[in-house]
Order: structure tokens, then sequence, then C-alpha cells
């Protein structure tokens, strides 16, 4: 039941297998509403997420990237997500040098008995994705494109030191 | 007695107990300088030092471990070895590191946009106090150093090197931080400026991984993911997103380990400002963890450990 009126977009979610995987599947248990805009990769935990996953799949045409794993000090691993917390933040905070809104992607942490939280974090991050619309792809999409694109890389233009 | 000098009897002092040191010698004309690798005291002759030895040659440690191994080093060089050693990489008693008190080096694309025509061949090159007297075609050019200057020494922290068994030359001590321009004004575009300036950049990519070949902390060498059939990270098609996500894939290993030497900015053939990105990522490294990679012994980089407080990531409220 899709919460938005608009067309869908694609907004790929990595869940952690202990945490936030279950808060989904206690969400749906509960017949709580949330947009479908999200597909959901289960990984065995959050520190099993390399955040080149998030590039990729923004690179790759995705609209949002949303990750959830277990509250600090919940890991089933014990540290999974402590890592996994240093090296998201990072990432967040490097995205706008790619020019990629970071608002893209998102990190948090939801536990398998907070259906309600999930709940509202797929509906607020879609929510957020929809205002910002679809992603900018990164490739050209038609031939003409290729030859404007390669005519100013040609030039140099971006870089005033560059070159 | 000269600065090479002294760095000549300093080497010849210790030759005997290494199999070899790295230095810097002329290269295939008189503006380039090339690595040299001293086996023996008649190839001492041939070192050259100063603003046109640029290469960063702790790139060839990790490939030389378990050898005793000689090195020469400027400031941000050495950072490069420390962080290497922080990574146990390379064992401490294994290299002899022969520091020098840097005054920064030139780089060879300010060079070629300061003269009027592509140099080609550099028939001669005069090093002067602040200038740099070149002979082309037989026609003289006189360059100011402050105006070549590589764009890394001009925020220079390090100028001294900063782990080193002799320290040739006299200390200059830390300069005061400054920014830089070019950088600065890249931050404060638009997400859409920025966008727009990596895919036209990126498209000119012929992804030649000369980047990631001299890069001294790039030390996966044959199991890079970034040429790996198995994972797949990056196709073969040369488009400007996967050459894109190549570039991701180095930022991303080399987060809070890179020492900002520059070396793949230097190294590439078609000169995209790498750079760009890595001092953007150890901003966001140095803020958040307080890291500044190769600065002190014993270090761990950031991402290889935790804090269960983080003091300073903040986590957003839903």
């Amino acid at each position: 039941m899709p919460a938005q009126d608009s067309r869908e977009l694609r907004i790929v979610g990595f869940l952690c297998n202990w945490c936030s995987y279950g808060g989904a599947d206690t969400a749906g248990v509960g017949r709580f509403i949330q947009p479908t805009d999200l597909r959901v990769i289960r990984v065995p935990c959050s520190g099993r997420i390399d955040p080149l996953f998030v590039v990729r799949a923004l690179m790759n045409g995705a609209d949002g990237v949303l990750v959830s794993g277990c509250h600090p000090r919940d890991c089933h691993y014990s540290e999974g997500n402590y890592y996994a917390r240093r090296r998201l933040e990072l990432l967040k905070r490097f995205l706008p040098i790619t020019g990629i809104d970071e608002r893209r992607f998102e990190y948090t942490w939801v536990s398998a008995s907070e259906g309600q939280r999930w709940q509202h974090v797929v509906t607020e991050f879609t929510r957020r994705i929809h205002e910002l619309g679809p992603a900018p792809l990164f490739n050209p999409v038609s031939e003409a494109d290729w030859n404007a694109l390669a005519l100013k890389a040609s030039q140099g233009l971006g870089c005033s030191c560059h070159g | 007695m000269s600065q090479l000098d002294d760095l000549k009897a300093a080497i010849k002092d210790r030759l005997g107990e290494l199999d070899c040191v790295i230095g810097w010698e002329q290269g295939y004309d008189a503006l380039h300088a090339t690595p040299l690798f001293i086996r023996s005291e008649a190839d001492l002759d041939r070192l050259i030092i100063g603003p046109l030895a640029v290469h960063n040659l702790s790139t060839y440690l990790p490939g030389l471990k378990g050898k005793k191994v000689g090195i020469v080093v400027k400031g941000c060089d050495s950072r490069s070895v420390i962080e290497l050693l922080n990574e146990k990489l390379i064992n401490r008693d294994d290299v002899v590191i022969f520091g020098l008190c840097c005054d920064g080096v030139v780089s060879q694309r300010k060079i070629r946009a300061a003269l009027s025509a592509d140099p080609g061949f550099v028939e001669s090159v005069t090093v002067g106090a602040d200038d740099l007297k070149i002979t082309v075609a037989g026609q003289n050019a006189t360059l100011k150093l402050a105006d070549v200057k590589a764009d890394k020494c001009l925020t220079c922290q390090h100028p001294d090197a900063v782990l080193s068994d002799v320290l040739i030359g006299a200390k200059h001590g830390a300069p005061a931080l400054a920014s830089l321009a070019c950088q600065d004004e890249f931050e404060a575009k638009s997400d859409a400026e920025k966008f727009a300036f990596w895919q036209e950049t990126m498209s000119r990519c012929i992804r030649c991984y000369a980047c990631r070949n001299a890069c001294p902390m790039c030390v996966c060498r044959d199991y890079c993911i970034a040429t790996s059939r198995d994972p797949l990270w990056v196709s073969q098609e040369n488009s400007p997103t996967e050459n894109m996500m190549f570039q991701m894939i180095h930022v991303s290993h080399l987060a809070g380990r890179c020492t900002e030497c520059g070396e793949c900015e230097r190294a590439c053939p078609v000169d995209i400002p790498l750079m760009l990105l890595r001092r953007y990522m150890n901003k966001q490294v140095k803020d958040v963890f307080e890291h500044q990679a190769g600065t002190a012994l014993d270090q761990t980089p950031p991402l290889f450990t935790f804090k269960v407080e983080e003091e300073r990531i903040h986590e957003r409220g839903w």
C-alpha cells in the first residue's frame, strides 16, 4: 500500500538480520501501513555493510539508500555496529564533495521489537526521498548527452586551477 | 657542506649494512627526476635532491619488506613511512630513514602551464634560491618557484621529516595552517555543479590505475577489488560511473590512512584533480576522529577500531 500518491522511487535498504529486519517484520506482522518504495537487502550484520555497497547503489540509479542495524550495545556479534557507525558516518560526511545529496543516504538503528519505530523511519525516509525527487544519473543517457559531456570534458571546465 | 653532500656522506656511512638505498636521480630530461636505487658508492654520484625530486619513494617499501632498505624522505614522504609502520606493513628494524628538511617540490603540471609551449624535452634546469631557469628548444625561461610549487607544499604542515634516523639540513618548524584556495572554491560549489564536474572529469579518466599504483598506501597489489573479477566491483565498461566508482573505492580504502602526498594526482596522465576528494575525506576524518594519518607512531587508523561512546558522532533522532 503506497503511502504516497506519486510514482514509486527506488530506495535500497540494507537491514541487519538480527534487529532491523526483525523490526521491519514486526511492523509487517502488526499491519502498520508503510510506503513500498524500499527494497530490503538482508545482511548478517550492519558491520557487513561496506560503505561502497551504498555508493554502488547510488551510482547505479538508486534514489536513496537506508542502512539500519541494531542499536549500539545490542549487536549480535558484539561490535559490528560500532565499526559500521564509524564507516557510515564518514560516508555520509564524504558524499557532499561528490555532488550526491547526502540526504539520499541515511543510517539508523531499529531493534526487532520496534515495529512502530521502523514504520516511522521508513515513512520519514521515503518522504524525504520523494521531496528530493529522482536522483540524477551519473552516466549520460543518450548519444547527444555523451557528445556534450565529451566536449565539456575536453575543455576541462569546472576547476579553475586544474584545467 | 651542502645538504646533498651531507646526505651522501650519511648514506655512505650506512650503505654497507643495507641492501639498497632509495633516492632520486635525473630522469630522461633535466626537469624530471626518477627513482634511484643505490647499491654501491658509485651510484651515489647520480643522487639528486631539491625541488625536482618529487616522488614519494615510500611506495616501494612494502614490496621490499624483509630486506634492509634505506630511504630518502621529505616531510610528506615520512608521514607515509610512519603510516606503513603503524599498519605493520614494514618493519622499523629493516628501514633506515634519511630525512630531509624540505623546501617544497615543483608541480610538473604548473610548469607545463607556465611555459609558452609544451616543453617536450628540457635541455637544462638551474635551480636558484627562489626561481627555476629552464632552457627548452634553445629558449630560456625563468619561473618563480613559489608559482610552480605543488599544491601540497602550499599547505604543508610537516616540511621536516617527522621520523628519521638521520636528519639532513636545518629544521623549518611547522608553518601556520593555511587552506588551499582551489579546494575551498570547489567545496563551496552547489551539489549540481560538483556532480556535473565529476561527470565531466570522470569521462576523461582512462582508468590506467596510475593513481593507485603510485599511492604508497595502496597495498593490496594483485588483490585490488577494482581489478578483480570475483568479486566484480567495477566492470570493464569505460563510463563516468565506473570510473567514479573506482575513485570511490580508492578514497574509501584510504579513509583515515591517506597521508596527502599527492602522488595520485601527480601520476594522473589526464590531470584529474583527485586530491579534491582526498583532502575533503581527510578533513572529515580529522573532524570526527581527530586523526591525521602518519603524524605519530603507534596510531591506529580510525576505521580499524571504535569507541563504544563516540564523542563526535551525533546520531540523528528520527
